[in-house]
């Protein structure tokens, strides 16, 4: 054996790296860094959401025009015609001389919004600035929402995230069963919203004969029971108050019973409106309204004080608990829609390892006889090389805790294809080298300095491409990318430099009349 | 083992080089031809749509299930074809419903009850706007990676290699989609990402092959670029030969191995590596003396920048040995 020299000795030790780093990965221990399995390898639920910013918007105009309407009460401001129409809060003054006090009011306490006014009329929208914040915070209420909602779920490593402008990316692996699956996705869309509203005692009776436009003339809606489809209710439209000023919900059973309920805790100011309510309204009906659906519409037998409140309903205990974490995380300021969908059962997941385990396999193994008969001992170095790129493949995976799917695998198997080409380069030049007469030592060398140049350019194109794919990929394409990028920055350490340490640590041990054994080629003794 | 020998005579490439001119611009014209006609197969990944997987536990009844799945209007105009094996099929639909309820699965549970026993094991759905994104994207994925690749190549061959590649390169691609087209495989994310696969691929060859070519104007006497090219084709054949071919046997493996969900993609890389190794002899080489690449004017500008090179080093000496 020769000299030890850094080339083989850094190629020890990346081999090291490479065998002790993707340990975890390969035994699946509890402890250490590891790769995680894509979810078209371990099954799973994969969503692409888009969140109707639009609402947000809507409901944003309207609470501006529910203040500016209080503002102008409270300073004893009449005016006429006061509404909003497509994104537009517009009124007309009667009396010019309140115009100061409007201008002023306008000034203080509304800021961010474009305000025209021509003569006695004022239309006012969102300004840009504000339509983008309000944009963007719907868009980030609805990513923390759908994460707490997961999380409380007790669901292991979702991942929420924000994709592109207005796109959350949902995933959701190791689901095992189809009712789980359809109560993430319920979960996941349940706008949460929740409200306490009055039934119109006066006008209750008619309910089945009114159209919504009619009940919309007394400052009424009509909304449908949740369980029984035929039945309505009829309730005033303002609603005494809503899910914001909500604190906890937990789920609870009605006494003498094993049906479930939902508790749930307002806040002060909540607490207040809701026993003066009760207290002014005894012996009428009050309709809990989640969603848009009445859960139920008890009669308020005597003033409630405390902020404590239940809603009992035709649910499953399942149902229930899903409800309270839904009304807990809040509720979303805009409704999500699903744009894609992918469930993958863990079966075809498993599927799916096993067969691109068996490529990956077959395809390694192909190329390593195939090094060796045709090249001899230089095959087995490649070779050794090949393993070493294979296990520091995994290693620096594993340390980034990077995510290995399907297409992911397909790029490790091509990497086996593409790695050996270095060193396919280099040992034809080395034989070149050798048939024109050189000595070994200057064969090894000049083969390693004519092939450099060759290898570097390939390598430096093929991962110019992988990183602009790894940039503008998504999903599966970044997995693949992602590979072969690491491959090819691998390969530069194993199969140029460590493979050239190999031939420099073992020199002294190749023997010029064997250059069949050693580099495969019949030539009887070199100068 | 050595297939082509060290004394190897050189092969006149160059002296044929119309002939397979006039052969891959005639395959090129038939691809640009099947993609306008036959055009390509959007999977669902690019034009939105529905699959539904479903394993049987013994023999998949796919006649019965045409027939329901027929008579279904959510499911108007839906394919059901077998995968992989017999006790597989898939359903696919153009429509993707937009409620997150997504009683696909309910719906299909109970529509197929009476076929047997089977498990629902994939459940796609894809809506419309999500797909022309992903077109736009992976459009400008392709045009940035040919653009870097051509300011590399550039800079460290010259502008007529650079663009030689990149002819070659968008030979290949054209031919692959071509064939993507002619057998209409299903093109979804995967296929995009071995299509960019080949990109590298076929790069990655003819870089080598130019490498050599630049060599080759340093150290052959000929002053012809004909003689040049044909001699470094030839030293590389045995390296092209066995990359490509271990690289092809991979892929082989994946192509009949992998299971029918990477058929697609390793079909696309199989096209690629055949087409990718042409090209980089019959179709970038010749792009070159096509393109008038001079030796003489790059011996020169060699010089030049050698002599440059020398006179800094002279340059740097003088200053050094000044200082100190």
């Amino acid at each position: 054996m020769g000299k030890l020299n850094y080339r083989v000795v850094l190629f020890g030790f990346a081999f090291l790296f490479g065998i002790v780093f993707s340990i975890p990965s390969l035994t699946q221990s509890e402890e250490g860094k590891k790769i995680t399995l894509g979810l078209d390898l371990q099954g799973g639920l994969h969503m692409l959401l888009s969140v109707k910013t639009e609402v947000a918007l809507e409901s944003k105009i309207k609470s501006i025009g529910t203040s500016i309407k209080y503002n102008l009460e409270k300073e004893d401001i009449v005016v006429d015609d006061l509404k909003i129409d497509s994104g537009v809060v517009r009124f007309e003054l009667l009396d010019a001389t309140d115009k100061p006090k409007v201008d002023a009011m306008l000034a203080d306490d509304f800021k961010e919004i474009t305000i025209k006014n021509n003569g006695l009329v004022y239309e006012m929208s969102l300004s840009k600035e504000l339509e983008t914040e309000t944009k963007h915070n719907a868009i980030k209420q609805a990513v923390d929402t759908i994460r707490n909602r997961l999380n409380m779920f007790g669901l292991a490593e979702p991942t929420v995230a924000k994709q592109g402008s207005d796109r959350i990316l949902v995933e959701v692996p190791g689901i095992k069963n189809q009712a789980d699956e359809d109560r993430i996705k319920a979960l996941i869309a349940k706008a949460a919203h929740l409200q306490m509203m009055a039934v119109d005692e006066d006008r209750a009776n008619r309910v089945y004969n009114m159209t919504q436009a009619e009940a919309k003339q007394f400052g009424d809606i009509i909304l449908d029971d949740v369980a029984d489809n035929g039945r309505k209710y009829l309730l005033y439209s303002i609603p005494i108050l809503d899910g914001s000023m909500l604190t906890d919900a937990k789920v609870g059973y009605q006494k003498k019973s094993t049906r479930p309920l939902i508790n749930f805790s307002l806040n002060g100011q909540g607490a207040k409106i809701f026993a003066d309510f009760t207290e002014k309204s005894v012996g009428k009906r009050m309709a809990v309204v989640l969603d848009g659906k009445v859960y139920t519409a008890p009669n308020i037998v005597q003033r409630i004080g405390g902020g404590q409140v239940q809603i009992t309903g035709a649910f499953t205990p399942q149902e229930a608990h899903d409800i309270a974490i839904a009304l807990r995380s809040g509720a979303l300021l805009a409704p999500v829609q699903v744009e894609s969908q992918r469930s993958i059962g863990p079966s075809l997941g498993a599927d799916n390892i096993k067969a691109s385990l068996i490529a990956l396999i077959v395809g390694f193994l192909s190329v390593v006889i195939f090094m060796v008969v045709y090249y001899g001992m230089a095959g087995v170095v490649a070779n050794m090389a090949l393993v070493a790129n294979l296990f520091l493949i995994l290693a620096i995976m594993s340390l980034f805790q990077a995510t290995l799917t399907l297409p992911g695998m397909a790029g490790i198997v091509l990497t086996v294809g593409m790695a050996v080409d270095a060193n396919v380069i280099i040992t034809e030049r080395i034989r070149e080298l050798l048939h024109s007469g050189a000595s070994i030592t200057k064969a090894i060398e000049q083969g390693y300095n004519n092939a450099f140049t060759a290898i570097w350019d390939a390598n430096i194109t093929t991962l110019i491409a992988a990183v602009v794919l790894f940039a503008y990929g998504t999903g599966p394409i970044k997995g693949f990318s992602l590979t072969i990028s690491i491959g090819i920055l691998a390969s530069m350490l194993t199969a140029i430099l460590g493979t050239h340490g190999i031939y420099q640590w073992i020199l002294p041990k190749i023997d010029k009349n064997r250059l069949n054994y050693w580099f495969g080629i019949k030539k009887e003794g070199a100068k | 083992m050595e297939v082509f020998k060290h004394n190897q005579p050189i092969i006149g490439f160059m002296a044929n080089a119309k002939k397979f001119a006039i052969l891959s611009v005639t395959l090129v014209i038939i691809s640009l031809g099947l993609l306008a006609t036959k055009g390509l197969n959007y999977g669902i990944d690019f034009a939105g749509g529905t699959i539904i997987q479903i394993k049987y536990n013994d023999k998949a009844p796919i006649d019965k299930v045409r027939k329901i799945i027929s008579t279904h209007k959510n499911y108007a105009g839906a394919t059901v074809t077998a995968f992989g094996s017999d006790s597989e099929i898939v359903i696919r639909t153009k429509q993707a419903s937009k409620s997150v309820k997504g009683g696909a699965k309910v719906e299909i549970t109970n529509m197929l009850s009476s076929t047997g026993k089977f498990e629902i094991r994939r459940i796609d759905l894809v809506g419309p706007s999500v797909g022309e994104e992903l077109k736009t994207k992976g459009l400008m994925a392709m045009l940035l990676s040919i653009i870097g690749i051509l300011l590399y190549l550039s800079f460290r061959f010259e502008w007529r290699f650079a663009t030689a590649s990149v002819i070659a390169l968008v030979h290949d691609v054209t031919i692959a989609m071509g064939m993507l087209a002619l057998f209409q495989v299903e093109v979804n994310l995967p296929i995009l990402a071995a299509i960019l696969t080949v990109l590298g691929y076929s790069l990655n060859d003819t870089v080598i092959v130019f490498d050599r070519i630049r060599e080759g104007i340093r150290t052959i006497k000929s002053p012809k670029l004909e003689d040049v090219i044909d001699e470094s084709v030839t030293r590389t054949l045995s390296r092209t030969t066995l990359t490509s071919l271990t690289t092809f046997f991979v892929v082989l493996t994946l192509y009949l191995l992998g299971g029918e969900i990477i058929s697609g993609f390793s079909f696309t890389l199989l096209v690629g590596v055949v087409v990718g190794t042409y090209s980089s002899i019959f179709v970038a080489s010749p792009i070159l003396m096509w393109l008038k690449f001079s030796i003489a004017d790059f011996r020169d500008r060699e010089a030049k920048a050698l002599k440059r090179q020398k006179e800094r080093e002279k340059q740097r000496a003088m200053y050094e040995q000044g200082t100190i």
